[in-house]
Parts: C-alpha cells; sequence; structure tokens
C-alpha cells in the first residue's frame, strides 16, 4: 500500500476543481439524460407522454393550438420515458445538467 | 432480539451490571435512520435490539395505482444501488404474466448490466467496508477507480446510477459497437485494480487486524436466520440464485458461485472482491458472445390475468417480486422480499457475544456494514386506522394473535 501512496502522490488529481476550474473535465456522454428541450410545433396532442410519465412532471394544459404539455422539471425524473413514447419525436433529453435555479418558474418547460 | 431474550442474558451474567447504549435513529454513522439498543456489560456486547421501521414509504401501494410502464420507474426507486436487480426482477415478473420472452440480445445486454452494476456496488461497498474500519486511504482509492465503472454505466445508460435500462420486452438502449471497446478497456483496469485489493485485502495488518475474526456467522446459523448473497456466501453455504434457478442468461455465461469459510467480516470482504471479479470476466463473455439482432418486443400495457414470481441475485442476496395481475392496467397486488431485510436476524446474532466469541463495541459499525445494510430495503408494513387517525406495527407474536382471532 505504501508503494501505491507514493505513486499517487505525483499523479495528477483525481477530482475535478468543478465548478470554478477545468470545467472541460467534466465529461457528460452522448445519449445523458438531462434537461427536457420540447419542441411545441412538432406536438399534435396525443397526450401519450402525459399518460406514462411516472412522477407527474408532464401536465397537460389547453391554449390556442389544443391540449399541449408543459413539462415541470423540479418533479421530473429524467427517466426519458416522454421521449421513448412520443410518436412525434417532440421531446429531447438534452446534456445540459446544470440545473439549479432560484425561481420556479424556470423549471417549467412549454 | 426479542426482549424477554435480553433479560434471559441478564441473569446469566455474573457482574449484574449492564448498559443499554442506544444507536439512531438519527446517527452519525448510520446513513439511514434506523433503532440499535446495544446491551454491554463494559466493552461487550450481550444483546442487540434492532428496530427498521422508520423508513416506510408505502412502495407496494403506490405501485397499485400506477400502470405497468410507470412502476418500472417506481420499482427502480425502491433503491438506488440495486435498481438494475429491482428492474429486472420486475421486467421478469411482468413478462411472465405476458408469457413472453424477449430477444437473447436483450438478455445479453441485462446480463452485462446487472453485473455492472454489481461491481459498482461491491467497490462501494468496499470503501464504505474500508472507511467503517479506519482506512481511509483503501476508502478514497476503490472510489476513484469504482469512477470507472460509473462513467461506463453513465455511457451505455445515460445515467450514472439510475439506470432506467430495462423494460417489459427488453431493454431500452442498445450497446454500439464503440461503447463495447470502452467496456472491454474499463473492464481490463478494473480487473487489474481488483487483483490488487484483493492482495491488499490478504496482507494488510489493518484490514486483517479489523476483519479477522469478527462478526462471526456460523454455516448453521446463517441457514437457521435465513441469511441471503454474500453474507450466507461468506459462511461457507455455496447459494446463489444465478446458480439455483439460472435467469436471463446465466445458466449460458460461465462463472464460479464464490465461498469462504472464514465466516467472518474478513471473509466477506473477499467474496465481495472475488465476486466483482467474476462480474469483471462475465461482461467480458457477454461483449464477445452477444448476438445481433433487435433488444426490445412490443408487448400491451395489460397482460393477462394471473400470477407470477420471479427472482433476482441482487448484490445484496436474493431478491423475490411477485406480482397479481387482474388484466388492467394497474396490477392488483404487488410484493417485494429485499435481501437486508432477510439478513438483519444474522447481523442481531453477529452483534451478540457468545461463550468462544467476543463482540467489542468498537467492532459494531464494521459488522453492521458487513452486510452492506440498505435500509431503503426494510420496513415492510404497517397498520393505519383511518379511522381513529392511528398508525401502529405488530410484532410476529401480535400478528400471529390478530390472524388466529380473526379466524375463528
Ligand atoms: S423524463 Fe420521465 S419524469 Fe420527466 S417528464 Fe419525461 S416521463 Fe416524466
Ligand atoms: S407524446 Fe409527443 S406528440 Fe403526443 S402530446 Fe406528448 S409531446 Fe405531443
Amino acid at each position: 500500500m505504501l508503494k501505491e501512496i507514493q505513486k499517487s502522490l505525483f499523479k495528477k488529481k483525481a477530482t475535478v476543481l468543478y465548478p470554478f476550474k477545468e470545467r472541460e473535465r467534466v465529461h457528460i456522454p452522448e445519449g445523458f439524460r438531462g434537461k427536457i428541450v420540447f419542441d411545441r410545433d412538432k406536438c399534435t396532442g396525443c397526450l401519450l407522454c402525459a399518460r406514462f410519465c411516472p412522477s407527474g412532471a408532464c401536465e397537460i394544459v389547453t391554449d390556442e393550438k389544443g391540449k399541449r404539455p408543459i413539462f415541470h422539471l423540479e418533479l421530473c425524473l429524467f427517466c426519458s420515458q416522454c421521449q421513448e413514447v412520443c410518436p412525434k419525436g417532440a421531446i429531447n433529453l438534452t446534456k445540459e445538467f446544470e440545473l439549479a435555479a432560484f425561481d420556479r418558474k424556470a423549471f417549467t418547460i412549454r | 432480539m426479542q426482549e424477554e431474550e435480553l433479560q434471559k442474558t441478564e441473569k446469566k451474567s455474573a457482574y449484574e451490571l449492564f448498559f443499554d447504549i442506544p444507536v439512531g435513529p438519527q446517527h452519525p454513522a448510520l446513513k439511514e435512520p434506523a433503532f440499535f439498543k446495544f446491551r454491554v456489560e463494559g466493552e461487550r456486547v450481550v444483546g442487540v435490539d434492532v428496530d427498521v421501521s422508520y423508513n416506510h414509504r408505502g412502495i407496494e401501494r403506490a405501485l397499485e395505482d400506477r400502470n405497468y410502464i410507470q412502476n418500472i420507474y417506481l420499482i427502480e426507486r425502491i433503491c438506488g444501488i440495486c435498481n438494475v436487480a429491482h428492474t429486472l426482477c420486475y421486467a421478469q415478473a411482468v413478462e411472465q404474466l405476458h408469457g413472453k420472452e424477449i430477444p437473447p440480445r436483450a438478455n445479453y445486454i441485462r446480463l452485462m448490466m446487472e453485473e455492472l452494476a454489481r461491481i459498482h456496488s461491491h467497490m462501494l461497498w468496499l470503501g464504505v467496508a474500508a472507511h467503517e474500519i479506519g482506512f481511509d486511504t483503501l476508502f478514497m482509492y476503490v472510489w476513484r477507480d469504482r469512477e470507472v465503472v460509473m462513467d461506463l454505466i453513465e455511457m451505455l445508460t445515460g445515467n450514472r446510477v439510475t439506470t432506467a435500462v430495462n423494460t417489459i420486452g427488453g431493454v431500452r438502449r442498445d450497446v454500439s459497437n464503440e461503447a463495447k471497446d470502452k467496456v472491454k478497456k474499463g473492464m481490463n483496469v478494473l480487473e487489474e485494480r481488483l487483483k490488487y485489493y484483493r492482495k491488499v485485502a490478504l496482507n494488510d495488518p489493518t484490514v486483517n487486524a479489523r476483519c479477522s475474526g469478527v462478526g462471526i456467522l456460523k454455516p448453521k446459523d446463517a441457514i437457521r436466520l435465513c441469511a441471503v448473497g454474500p453474507t450466507l456466501r461468506a459462511s461457507g453455504v455455496k447459494n446463489d440464485v444465478r446458480k439455483d434457478d439460472p435467469y436471463t442468461l446465466h445458466d449460458e455465461v460461465p462463472f464460479n458461485v464464490i465461498t469462504f469459510d472464514t465466516m467472518d467480516v474478513f471473509a466477506r470482504v473477499l467474496v465481495r472482491i472475488d465476486e466483482t471479479l467474476e462480474s469483471v470476466n462475465m461482461v467480458r463473455y457477454c461483449l464477445d458472445h452477444m448476438p445481433n439482432g433487435d433488444v426490445r418486443i412490443k408487448l400491451p400495457l395489460s397482460p393477462p390475468v394471473g400470477e407470477a414470481i420471479s427472482r433476482v441475485e441482487a448484490p445484496r442476496g436474493e431478491l423475490i417480486h411477485y406480482a397479481r395481475s387482474n388484466g388492467t392496467k394497474n396490477p392488483e397486488r404487488y410484493k417485494v422480499r429485499t435481501p437486508t431485510f432477510e439478513n438483519l436476524p444474522s447481523v442481531s446474532e453477529m452483534l451478540t457475544s457468545k461463550s468462544d466469541y467476543e463482540v467489542n463495541i468498537a467492532d459494531i459499525p464494521i459488522i453492521l456494514a458487513s452486510i452492506d445494510p440498505c435500509f431503503s430495503c426494510t420496513a415492510r408494513m404497517e397498520f393505519r386506522d383511518v379511522s381513529k387517525g392511528k398508525t401502529w406495527i405488530w410484532s410476529l407474536k401480535e400478528l400471529k394473535a390478530h390472524c388466529s382471532k380473526s379466524r375463528r
């Protein structure tokens, strides 16, 4: 074990000084399930996403176009079930992971 | 241990001087709420009373209100670390209700994910155990190397811990060829590191001093108290759901059931390290033998009327799910039996001094940690009288008394 400790003394640090330095060392792979992006124009209002959302993060509201989902990120589990069932590909989960905010409104995706 | 048994030990003592040390429910040494009352005589622990009913979340009831697809994500959250085992068990139970087989490629991916999750869980445990015995250097190193498998899981599924990869009828994501290469490279790194940790565990004086001869669980007691998983195997009993009742492809993918016969915490350390090495080989086998084809079949939302039971060897031991369907889109009844709950009687056995073996207060944390407890596994049942606004929990005796009364 002592040998191992000596070896590690001269190695680069395993931890990243996030968020102040070395942000680029935070590697987020393709296909990461992060913040939801919703394309309102593609949506046809079939409501499958709300039917299968496990946590109630996907709420249906009625606007000028008819019934459309809105997403409450503070309830979302980032399971991507909505993305999977959407027949129009209107929902996408992106690599964006820094989702802290002071205002709840920032969490509602329309 | 029951109250009267505690009393019995009291009478036998020569000193007649006991203290009760309460630990928990909120305690810096415990990460999750549980209450332990240790009866001590000087430094010796002579009795334990365990109460784990602080964590009732009503998951089984909540499952009955959601449809089968939504339930995947709820089941996954019974336990963060065992999430792959839970969804696998759930998906198998529902597929059994449907009476359908999933494509072979999906089975390979499921098995691979299961083993990757086992690697990550066992390495997490090894770090925690090292921390409990005060060997924080080992803890840091193990957790640094655990990042390798965490990154692989993140790349394969889109999240570090909560994978959401198993679904009813297969898996949700395929494994690309580049991903395969990366997993292979990661496995090489892990194998080398794990072999090194095995050497450390075998040779290091700290590990030896704190783990050898501590937390003894004899095979006969392990069987009597229904221990499961690595706790049982460390007592020398060859028992593994993957061998005894193979699911997914465990009858095809070769592996050894690891047992160890010193019956102490040291055995549990080695069983887990060796199991992780087996898992590394199983992941390699899966990568090499994975056939091409679909990874998922479409199944209707509502399975036919019926019942199903499925078993999975989770990192902590045998996991059983039971599902009953009434033909609608929600299950009628769902029951989960988790490994930590099964291991709690054994831990009270380990924590009680016998004539030939002593338990010191200082050994409590590592003995407790040696079953890899996960208290989200526990607290299965409580009773609620809505009209009176009262909630209570029954012991087995009270429950039996109530049952015989109502039968009459
Ligand atoms: S990702 Fe999951 S929890 Fe979030 S809105 Fe979609 S279905 Fe609901
Ligand atoms: S599933 Fe897709 S198309 Fe249907 S309502 Fe949701 S976003 Fe719109």
